[in-house]
């Protein structure tokens, strides 16, 4: 296929879709899936059919809309009016949203994108997600897919791609923030026949699904990403490394790759050039520590997913011993607008060293969980309180955490602190993968260390001896101080081993483990003290507090 | 015109002292080379790095991270040091954890006298220990004919499955579940006797560092590992 050959289905796609006067969008990513919007689907679908109004109202599946707390979630347009929380078994109301096309939206379930969740959003990584049908390629080609990738083949040089990417400034939204731009031209300038492009969609954070969603909602982005960065390195094949818990995921990635490929977009001679990239899906086994790049490209080999020490670095000896370029889900989807807008575009949104936008998994205490993509540098406060709708039941704001087990728990003073790679780090956290959690008065913060201590000594997969001895022992430190069996001594020993394991870990899940504990320590010192000296949990949270008197807490 | 030789020799100093090494030399090496002592216990010469017991990690000038010698090749101009308080420190500690992972009696251990993780503790000045015992539960597999694997005083150093791999090739050992529940095993994890892979070579019982797995029929402190290493040396000489 050439670029006039998919302009032309690009634009056969659009007249097609200008037929179409309505358009009710139901949200069938997996967190909508799980409050039955196929059921939703279908009787709107029915309904529209009985009207014999297919022609001009389409109903369409898409991928996820943002706001968790409403689901199952519709779009009405050219209403342009979002339904929440609509019941799958009441067909009434369902026909009578069918009814109000062409009138005043449903009042009982309506819900104005104007409200700051939607509104004081950014979209670029998200901008096709609620919007396209996942599983149609033509959906992605009528937003202008895959120009950019055959734009790429046909016009411009490897090097210039990669100066692209360095200029735009993007960061690796994995969680380390490594310069992109860095990481491709490392690659790209390594010696070797063979290179491999992978992407890690192992998302294992507690508390995240910034990647699942997006690869429910807009594989095709994360693909043509990923074969620009191919066509930028020189590399030849691709995986995506992707978690079996993300069944729906997988499934329409697979769906994607299929599509892609038997339109040339994707393997041998993509755009009729001699470039080739064939992209296939590894699915891991449930470890969390195959997200650190080289347990994972182990995993990919087919051997157990244990880290192994960097230098050498995977871009220089990866996948096979092969030069490979490893990036986040949130990465690759960044790559297309950047292509697309060009480098300024990207660095003129953000901060000064983190640019562009950033997806959150806003979740916990908060009145709107969901996925949000917000420019990077907002303020904690405005994430929380206006796109979040603050803290349910009026009760008050206590932490918020951030960078899942390897993060640390940002205290009240810091939610003026604008959000970016430096300021998370310089508070005690990380910006992570994306996850947020937020926590009000009743949480307790020996639990919530505790709760991730146990997290990470589960999944330390036991190479290194600081991570595999030292992460058992600060859980059971902890876990003894919630039973109200602490000793003052314990708060040293926590950050004297904590210290000790960050320092002499061998991967990044062991150098960051002790995050969730010397952030809570650092912030919430009083907690842990109450703990030990009067042996009881204010919030009543944990074991300790449960002897005497039961009622208190949630 | 006489041949100019591509082979590269690096100049570098650990600690303090300037040391010259050869192309693709480890940090180890060349300081044990040097008479340089840097603790190992998951290290051993023939054998393939796996840098895993953090114990031999060492600073490197200009890097912020600490790098495990035994898999770290030296670089000229690099200015490591391997001895610093702070390090000292560390490696304590790690004996430390190791020592509270499972049953480390030397009392009653047959390697007592004999044991890499008990002189390491010796030398370090690991004279108590602060953190409470974990004591794994772990299985004795008697089952060998000539050997005993008794995983409560393993240290999980892997050197008997990379030995088992990578020398005899029968890859017999190999390690399951993860975490503080790693354990070492023998095929899929059937006893050690009923192996249809161990050649009984006993290569594993020469490398093992501790008293994991030893010989049948011995005694408190009689357990004596013969000196495998210039075997090893030798068929690395041979190319195999």
């Amino acid at each position: 296929m050439t670029l006039d050959e998919l302009q032309e289905i690009a634009e056969s796609e659009r007249e097609a879709q200008k037929k179409i006067t309505h358009r009710i969008n139901v949200s069938v990513a997996a967190g909508c899936l799980s409050l039955h919007s196929d059921v939703v689907f279908n009787i709107l679908h029915e309904e529209v059919k009985k009207r014999g109004m297919e022609e001009s109202c389409k109903v369409k599946a898409v991928g996820c809309m943002g706001l968790c707390a409403a689901g199952p979630l519709v779009r009405s347009e050219p209403q342009h009016t979002y339904y929440r929380g609509l019941p799958p078994d009441s067909p009434e109301v369902l026909s009578a949203i069918v009814d109000s096309i062409n009138g005043r939206p449903v009042p009982e379930f309506a819900l104005s994108p104007e409200i700051p969740f939607f509104a004081a959003q950014k979209r670029i990584v998200l901008e096709n997600c609620g919007e396209i049908d996942p599983e149609r390629i033509e959906d992605y080609i009528g937003v202008g897919g895959y120009q950019s990738l055959l734009t790429c083949i046909a016009k411009r040089s490897r090097e210039d791609v990669v100066q692209e990417i360095i200029k735009s400034g993007l960061r690796g939204r994995g969680g380390g923030g490594y310069p992109t731009g860095l990481k491709w031209s490392m690659v790209a300038k390594a010696a070797g026949e063979q290179k491999y492009v992978i992407c890690n969609a192992d998302e294992g954070d507690p508390g995240a699904f910034m990647d699942r969603s997006v690869l429910e909602s807009d594989p095709h982005r994360v693909l043509e990403g990923m074969a620009i960065a191919a066509y930028a390195v020189a590399a030849t094949k691709g995986y995506i490394y992707c978690r079996a818990e993300y069944p729906l995921a997988v499934k329409r990635l697979k769906v994607a790759i299929r599509q892609a490929e038997k339109l040339g977009l994707l393997g041998k001679r993509i755009g009729e050039s001699d470039f080739s990239f064939e992209v296939e899906v590894r699915i891991g086994a449930g470890a969390f520590v195959c997200g650190e790049e080289t347990a994972l490209i182990a995993s990919v080999e087919g051997e157990r997913g244990v880290p192994r020490p960097r230098p050498p670095f995977p871009a220089y000896s990866g996948l096979n011993h092969c030069p490979t370029l490893l990036n986040n889900v949130e990465t690759f989807a960044n790559i297309v607008p950047i292509v697309r807008n060009g480098a300024e575009w990207f660095a003129s949104i953000g901060t000064d060293k983190s640019k562009g936008t950033k997806v959150f998994a806003l979740v916990g205490d908060v009145v709107n969980t969901g996925l949000i993509e917000v420019p990077m540098g907002m303020k904690l406060r405005d994430l929380v309180y206006s796109l979040g709708g603050g803290i349910p039941d009026n009760k008050k704001f206590k932490a918020v955490q951030t960078g899942g087990p390897s993060g640390g728990c940002i205290p009240e003073q810091f939610l003026d602190m604008g959000v970016d790679y430096e300021s998370l780090m310089s508070a005690g956290s990380i910006m992570g993968s994306g996850g947020m959690i937020v926590m009000d008065e009743t949480a307790c913060m020996v639990d919530v260390a505790k709760f991730f201590m146990d997290f990470t000594r589960d999944e330390s997969c036991g190479k290194c001896i600081p991570c595999r001895v030292g992460t058992t022992q600060l859980h059971g430190m902890l876990e003894r101080i919630s039973e109200g069996k602490g000793r003052m001594e314990d708060l040293d020993t926590l950050e004297r081993l904590g210290n000790m394991v960050k320092r002499t870990a061998l991967c990044g899940l062991g150098q960051t483990a002790p995050n969730p504990v010397s952030s809570t320590v650092r912030y919430f010192r009083d907690e842990y003290v109450q703990h030990i000296t009067n042996k009881t949990c204010a919030q009543g949270k944990c074991p300790c507090s449960k002897a005497p008197s039961t009622a208190a807490g949630k | 015109m006489p041949e100019i030789s591509h082979y590269q020799v690096k100049t570098l100093t650990i600690d303090g002292k300037e040391v010259c090494a050869s192309e693709h030399q480890t940090i180890l090496e060349v300081a044990r080379e040097n008479n340089i002592d840097i603790p190992t216990l998951c290290y051993f010469n023939g054998l393939n790095g796996v840098g895993a017991c953090r114990l031999c990690l060492v600073e490197v000038k200009g890097n912020n991270k600490l790098l495990p010698a035994c898999v770290t090749q030296a670089q000229e101009g690099m200015e490591v040091t391997a001895h610093s308080p702070q390090l000292h420190e560390y490696r304590k500690l790690i004996i430390e954890l190791l020592l509270t992972e499972r049953s480390h009696v030397c009392a009653v251990c047959v390697s007592s006298g004999h044991c890499e993780l008990q002189s390491l503790a010796q030398k370090l000045g690991v004279n108590h220990v602060t953190l409470p015992y974990l004591h794994e539960q772990c299985k004795a597999d008697g089952s060998h004919r000539h050997f005993v694997a008794d995983h409560n005083r393993c240290v999980l150093c892997t050197r008997c499955m990379r030995v088992c791999d990578e020398i005899e090739g029968a890859h017999t050992w190999d390690i399951t579940g993860r975490g503080i529940r790693s354990r070492m095993i023998t095929d899929m994890g059937e006893p050690w006797g009923d192996s249809e892979t161990c050649t009984n070579c006993g290569k594993c019982v020469s490398v093992c560092p501790v008293g994991a797995l030893v010989e049948k029929g011995k005694a408190v402190a009689e357990m004596t590992k013969p000196n495998f290493l210039p075997y090893l040396i030798q068929m690395r000489g041979k190319g195999q």
